[in-house]
């Protein structure tokens, strides 16, 4: 990881140098533990606050779009997969960022880490070398291996090395095969109707209505999003369940064939709620209907935004 | 003051004798996090925690409260009478609350509670409340209270305080609210009070000497309102902000809302929801301006307001009790004891060369 900082670095104040970008977005060391903070530098001398490391999740496709600058921008597998769906979706054109891509094995679940830490003490300290990842506390150290510890979603990443770049940080690393990405889905597809509707009330229970999980994703970029529409009001604003429960199944379905699972959305989340539960769902439904999966190509458009005549549903003849 | 000490097997017996006057709150371990709920037999509070990752603001400030009722429904007496909504507020006992989050209760009554104007709704709830302080003896890492105006130990704003001294309690009785409590469950086993007094001490530095994040204000009231509102670093700071409001919702002293209507047919509600000055909606006028119209608007805002105007009025410190909720919620890592660190160290503009 220490290389692939440096390489970052090297790469952002030669790009500034130059004059190839006016501004790289990036990572710079967080203030906690597992976390780091996107952030942008426009100047050579500047490169070294770059890092990365297992803590670099937050989807940095959700600072693009909307500036005038020429970018360049450090992007993972996901990262660049949202980067394809923001110039298919015209929201950033190809040649306005310079993708520096880094060849990703997963990030860190940094709830999974405090919860088996959770005995011994709060982390005050992280680490990583070759695979493995430790934490310390005031009265304790504590190494785990790295694929036991990731995100949720990375566990099931099929796209791991950057499918557009400009250069490339590293050799791309092996992509993970023979994993079933969708094997929760169809567990709760296998359910009847009211186990489906209480799982689903059960997962949001303590959802505060706050959005992060929307804010944090780079496909809820609308001027006004439906939830705050006042005129008219489509959904109450309240904490109560139903309208609660509207939000959830809403915005994934204005993220449906977009979404590129990257997990932005439940990391961000500050009570933990597994949000991709909705998302996974319809990014299943994708596959399965139309061979999808969003941000593999400029090509195309997603498939919900798009009509051809052979498509497969009747009623749409 | 009075020090009384509470064995811990004895708590339970103590809470179930309250719970006949009082309803009894405490921190309760869900699935993912501690927070505080009701308690009962099958519900007893459980103390090992750091603190809630929500604050316990809610008691008083519900996230969603409903104000007014009315029905338009002309066979009923009251049609078309807006009414405001019934409540029953028993007294409660909150027990385990942490210090910063008492404390934060009287920063904001600052602004519910005035001379001039009396929020009801927040006064009625506040003063229903008895609060049974936990002190902290193992504070957080993101904790910074002591350079925040309070204290592992501070006893602000509690009715009694709580001190962990292995299998029994120490408790400090603070009021008259907090004497009537453990009279009502028991709890009348007085020490000594220099015995007691030492004991706590040697705690309370421990503790102190714990909290390893620090803010410095000191320069904060002198420092030129226009300077730091004008100041370079804001484009940097606000730049990871996705405005969605988490720091807002789980602080203690961000106290914020909206009102919102809602109807059900001919019947309907008035109430009031948390907002935050996050959302780009908070400021959005009726002509369609927006005076908050990007997000650093809005991240300085958030700043400015417990930094810099809340220390110009009340003279009294930030608002901000140091419980670095918003710290470690942030999804972006935005963090509060950097900024007041880089707005108290903003150097004086008639000092530096315009050039
Ligand atoms: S981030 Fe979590 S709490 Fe906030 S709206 Fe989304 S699911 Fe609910
Ligand atoms: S929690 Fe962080 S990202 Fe969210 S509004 Fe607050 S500062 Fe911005
Ligand atoms: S601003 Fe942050 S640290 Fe201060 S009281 Fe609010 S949540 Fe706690």
């Amino acid at each position: 990881m220490i290389d692939y900082t440096q390489k970052i670095r090297e790469i952002a104040a030669r790009l500034l140098k130059e004059g190839t970008v006016d501004m790289v977005i990036g990572f710079r060391k967080g203030t906690v533990p597992m976390m780091n903070e996107p952030c942008f530098i426009r100047k050579p001398e500047e490169a070294d606050r770059l890092v990365w490391d297992s803590h670099c999740g937050i989807n940095l496709a959700n600072y693009l779009y909307d500036r005038k600058e020429k970018i360049g921008v450090v992007a993972k597998g996901c990262d660049s997969r949202n980067i394809v769906t923001h110039i298919v979706e015209n929201k950033i054109k190809r040649e306005q960022v310079h993708v520096i891509g880094v060849p990703c094995t997963g990030m860190a679940d940094k709830r999974r880490i405090g919860a088996l830490s959770e005995k011994d003490g709060e982390i005050r300290e992280v680490s990583e070398k070759e695979g493995r990842i430790t934490v310390k506390g005031d009265s304790f150290t504590k190494t785990f291996e790295k694929k036991e510890v990731l995100q949720d979603n990375c566990t099931t990443c099929l796209h791991r090395n950057p499918v557009i770049h400009d250069e490339m940080i590293a050799e791309p690393v092996e992509e993970q095969t023979g994993i079933d990405p969708f094997e929760d889905v169809k567990r709760i597809e296998a359910l009847s109707p009211e186990e489906k509707r209480a799982y689903f009330q059960g997962l949001v229970a303590d959802c505060i209505r706050c959005y992060a999980c929307r804010n944090a994703c780079p496909l809820c970029y609308c001027p006004t999003c439906f939830v705050d529409e006042s005129r008219p009001q489509w959904v109450g604003k309240s904490i109560d369940p139903t309208d609660t429960m509207t939000f959830h199944f809403l915005r994934a379905y204005h993220c449906a064939g977009r979404c590129t699972d990257c997990g932005a959305c439940e990391r961000a989340c500050p009570v933990g709620i597994r949000v991709r539960q909705f998302t996974k769902k319809l990014n299943k439904d994708c596959v399965e209907l139309f061979d999808w999966e969003a941000g593999l190509t400029l090509d195309e458009r997603p498939p919900l935004d798009t009509y051809r005549p052979q498509d497969p549903n009747d009623f749409i003849k | 003051m009075k020090w009384i000490k509470i064995e811990k097997e004895d708590f339970p017996r103590g809470l179930k004798a309250l719970a006949e006057t009082y309803q009894c709150l405490g921190p309760v371990k869900g699935e993912k996090y501690h927070d505080f709920k009701v308690l009962d037999e099958n519900r007893p509070p459980d103390f090992d925690f750091l603190n809630t990752p929500l604050s316990p603001k809610f008691l008083v400030e519900p996230q969603s409260e409903i104000l007014f009722e009315y029905t338009l429904d002309e066979k009923k007496e009251d049609a078309h009478i807006l009414k405001e909504a019934q409540k029953d507020l028993p007294p409660r006992l909150v027990v385990g609350i942490r210090p910063c989050d008492a404390a934060a209760f009287l920063l904001v009554k600052r602004n519910f509670d005035t001379e001039k104007y009396k929020d009801p709704y927040w006064v009625r709830a506040y003063e229903a409340l008895t609060l049974f302080g936990l002190a902290c003896q193992t504070p957080c890492a993101a904790c910074f209270c002591t350079t925040a105006g309070g204290g592992p130990f501070d006893e602000a704003g509690l009715d009694a305080l709580m001190v962990d001294a292995g299998d029994h309690f120490l408790v400090k009785i603070l009021t008259e609210k907090g004497e009537a409590a453990c009279n009502t469950a028991g709890w009348e086993n007085v020490v000594e009070e220099k015995a007691a007094l030492d004991a706590a001490a040697l705690l309370k530095e421990t503790a102190e000497s714990k909290i390893a994040s620090t803010v410095e204000t000191d320069n904060l009231k002198q420092q030129s309102t226009t300077a730091l509102y004008d100041a370079p670093f804001w484009e940097e700071v606000s730049f990871s902000c996705i405005n969605c409001g988490t720091c807002t919702y789980v602080c203690p002293t961000c106290w914020c809302f909206d009102i919102q209507d809602e109807c059900y047919g001919c019947s309907g509600v008035r109430m009031r929801n948390w907002d935050s000055c996050m959302y780009p909606l908070f400021t959005l006028h009726g002509s369609g301006h927006n005076p908050r119209g990007t997000k650093l608007h809005r991240v300085r805002q958030r700043f400015m307001h417990k930094l810099k105007y809340y220390v110009d009025k009340y003279d009294d410190g930030i608002q901000c009790v140091g419980c670095g909720r918003c710290v470690v919620s942030c999804p972006v890592n935005i963090d509060i004891r950097r900024v007041c660190n880089l707005m108290n160290a903003l150097p004086d503009p008639s000092t530096v060369c315009p050039v």
